[in-house]
């Protein structure tokens, strides 16, 4: 038997040398992205820095508007995972798939335009996040017009990706491939579908859903987005880069076929965990959570295959870098993917939701699997890119090491300030009151924490330009092979037409894959645009008798809220728990957010909620503290808000606003938006700057700080004739 | 609620995609061997002449 597999595969080799074909695969685009990861990584971490010692440094945004913590978080998270992981997975694939599939890529145009159209949508989020257009949602804060350049960029590299595959000379498609098709069809439908938003002018919009409905599909999305932005084209990076470096097949190519069907099946469906004990109902909880802890099978299965491939080969792990890199990067993963199913368990997601938890949790996954991933691929591909050895081994390992203690100084701070905090939060006296009925006193006792992490998140700063230093070395003294050759034989026709086949059978068998995907996004874009708007228009329909839509200046107040970020901060949503009902109120309900477009829950609670702010001070107070927190609550991280009392609230799309909320179904009087709109604004600014006089506040009516006032003094007040 | 109909509905319509996509990848022999492949990619050209006269 062995002689004859012998001769078969003695044939096959002489029958390729005669077919042989030449190519050249497309390194020059691989540079281009490696070089756009390193920058955007590194810019994004260095924003990321700046925000973390904002908080214990309210004052470093220097009193000017632009780089507020609720501005720049934002800015950070979009760069970190967009850019950065963005652009590391388009280097990642754009080397592998090549080689992967024996071709270069379909198209040069194709590459180019991917590349400088995706560094342009990060050059306009970094122009417009810092500014105050945003549309509020986590990770799909970017505006209307970027969102549709991010659909058409994302589009062309769908298409390079699947032309490469339909000329490809190799006929089975490796593992990683199959992540990479996972990840480009699915953010597409994750996308399209959260991105659902009505323009109002050129840089605002409002999501078409409302409230639980936002929610909903906001944390749809956001789960979605860690699941096929951060983890299955990383995963597919693994699955090729692992191998690789170890010079060993993965342990076993039968698990990793199981691991990324399981997995997709999967992720879809956990979403709902993000909203436990939140106005949702309980049996989409229920799904959530249940979802959520079967994903510990194959994240798991996946981890294992990773580590296990270096089974036997642990000797190369002391000595090589880029093996240390990778064997953290996946440690890390499994770390973060059974912690993600224990916070999705309901007795825990009570105590770690809106603390600092959350934040080291993703940062085990972002800095410790994305980040170290990532690095390890940077230190495999630019010494193979440019013909050399890296420059320098000691100072990768240096980078190693100082990276890896940033992972840990990041991390066990923020558990340490996430415990702590949700403790004392829940703590209650023997008389049976708040043991601490001051927020501020839990926020002043993690201060230390918050500074700690900062400084390991310096470590890891401190780490990657190093990395930057080395391969800037390395480029420096090689020179790079943009068009690399390299020899494969043409596929050989599996598929042969015979005589009276049907054009559908064609259509079906020989193009499947194509035709799945395409099929898939026009059903998606014609379904939606029709679905969304008749199923959700009807939900409107208020079901808390008392709830009524906001007045113009209370619209305009949000929209201020919106564009200063304090849903980075501030939640509004008070769980049915008594420290909470205590601490804040009533228990938010589903039928008061009907008419929030977007929802603004939060999913962090840096500052108290704000659900039941309306109503328990007086106008004052709320112009005191926006001007200076410091003197409401001494000792309070927020930043002063001077800006809001010197610009003029901008009535300009009043009108297209209302007539959005209109086309909502927000019951507005018809044609209210004209006129009578503007006037009742009026008004009612004139009766909030009457209010302050009172206090002794000289306050012109046409300031922000008045529409925002509005809207503060009204939030959760509509339920309190109900009780 | 409508939304979770809607999300149920498009999260479906992925998981049937794949589905087809597994079922066409089962069905094509993509998984018959479960083995080579992960060996396979460790082989790559070796730089030649050739390559080195098409650096810029």
């Amino acid at each position: 038997m062995s002689t004859s597999i012998k001769t078969n595969s003695e044939a096959d080799v002489k029958l390729h040398h005669q077919q042989m074909e030449t190519f050249f695969y497309d390194n020059a685009i691989v540079r281009m992205f490696a070089i756009a990861t390193a920058i955007w990584g590194l810019i994004g971490m260095l924003v990321g820095l700046y925000a973390a010692l904002e908080l214990v440094f309210p004052s470093l945004n220097m009193s000017t508007q632009y780089i507020t913590f609720g501005r720049i978080r934002p800015l950070h998270t979009n760069a970190v995972i967009f850019a950065f992981v963005g652009n590391g997975t388009f280097t990642g694939v754009y080397y592998s798939l090549q080689r992967l599939l024996k071709t270069r890529m379909y198209s040069d145009l194709l590459s180019r335009i991917n590349f400088w159209g995706w560094q342009m949508i990060i050059l306009s989020a970094v122009l417009t996040l810092p500014f105050g257009f945003t549309s509020s949602k986590e990770y799909a804060e970017l505006e209307w017009p970027i969102d549709i350049a991010i659909t058409v960029i994302w589009v062309v590299f769908g298409w390079n990706m699947f032309a490469t595959i339909l000329k490809r000379r190799e006929r089975h498609l490796y593992v990683a491939i199959w992540f990479y098709i996972a990840t480009f069809v699915t953010v597409a439908v994750l996308h399209l579908v959260n991105n659902f938003e009505l323009p109002v002018s050129f840089m605002k919009s409002y999501s078409w859903y409302a409230g639980v409905q936002d929610a909903l599909v906001q944390w749809w999305y956001g789960h979605n987005a860690v699941a096929f932005f951060l983890t299955t084209p990383v995963l597919g990076l693994m699955y090729y880069f692992v191998p690789k470096a170890a010079n060993r097949p993965v342990y076993s190519y039968r698990l990793s076929i199981i691991h990324f069907w399981a997995l997709i099946f999967l992720y879809i469906w956990a979403g709902p965990h993000h909203l436990l004990y939140n106005a949702l109902p309980d049996w989409a909880q229920s799904l959530g959570v249940v979802f959520s802890i079967m994903l510990i099978a194959p994240s798991w299965g996946g981890m294992l295959n990773g580590l296990l491939t270096l089974r036997g080969a642990w000797d190369k792990v002391r000595e090589d870098p880029i093996l240390k890199f990778f064997v953290v990067a996946i440690t890390c993963y499994g770390m973060a993917t059974f912690e993600g199913p224990m916070l999705s368990l309901k007795n825990v997601n009570a105590i770690a939701h809106f603390t600092d938890w959350i934040i080291a949790h993703v940062h085990v996954g972002g800095l410790g699997w994305n980040g170290f991933m990532i690095f390890g691929m940077m230190y495999y591909l630019i010494p193979r890119l440019y013909r050399t050895p890296v420059y320098s081994k000691k100072l990768a390992n240096t980078h190693f090491w100082i990276g890896t203690m940033g992972i840990i100084f990041y991390a066990l701070p923020l558990y340490w300030a996430g415990f702590t905090q949700s403790l004392m939060w829940k703590e209650f006296t023997e008389e049976g009151l708040l043991a601490y009925p001051n927020f501020l006193e839990t926020v002043t006792q993690i201060k230390p924490m918050y500074m700690l992490r900062a400084g390991g998140g310096a470590l890891y700063i401190t780490g990657v330009m190093i990395m930057i230093y080395n391969l800037g070395k390395t480029i420096g003294k090689g020179t790079l092979l943009s068009d690399e050759e390299a020899h494969a034989a043409p596929l050989s026709k599996a598929y042969e037409p015979h005589k009276g086949e049907h054009w559908h059978r064609r259509l079906f068998e020989r193009r499947p894959v194509n035709l799945l995907v395409w099929s898939l996004i026009a059903i998606l874009i014609g379904g939606l645009v029709e679905m969304i708007p008749t199923f959700l228009v009807k939900s409107n329909v208020p079901t808390i008798a008392s709830v009524q839509p906001y007045t113009p200046l209370e619209l305009e107040g949000r929209d201020l809220y919106i564009r200063e970020g304090c849903n980075n901060c501030h939640s509004q949503m008070i769980r049915p728990f008594r420290s909470e009902t205590e601490r804040y109120g009533e228990y938010a309900k589903a039928g008061e957010f009907v008419y929030d477009h977007p929802f603004l829950w939060g999913s962090k609670r840096t500052g108290p909620d704000l659900l039941r702010i309306g109503g328990k001070y007086p106008d004052s107070w709320h112009y005191h503290h926006m001007l200076d927190p410091e003197t409401m609550s001494p000792g309070s991280i927020m930043p002063p808000y001077p800006w809001l009392f010197e610009q003029d609230l901008d009535v300009s799309s009043l009108t297209g606003k209302i007539e959005a909320m209109q086309t909502f179904g927000v019951p507005y009087a018809e044609g209210y938006g004209d006129e009578q709109a503007l006037a009742d604004l009026n008004k009612q600014a004139a009766q909030i700057a009457a209010n302050l006089k009172e206090s002794g506040i000289e306050v012109v009516p046409e300031k922000e700080i008045v529409a925002l006032i509005a809207y503060l003094q009204r939030m959760g007040t509509d339920i309190q004739g109900e009780k | 609620m409508s939304a979770i109909f809607l999300l149920i509905g498009i999260s479906l319509l992925v998981a049937i995609g794949f589905l087809v996509a597994f079922l066409w990848a089962s069905k094509s022999g993509q998984y018959d061997d479960d083995y080579t492949p992960s060996v396979r990619i460790l082989f790559e050209d070796k730089p030649s002449k050739n390559n080195q006269s098409n650096t810029k």
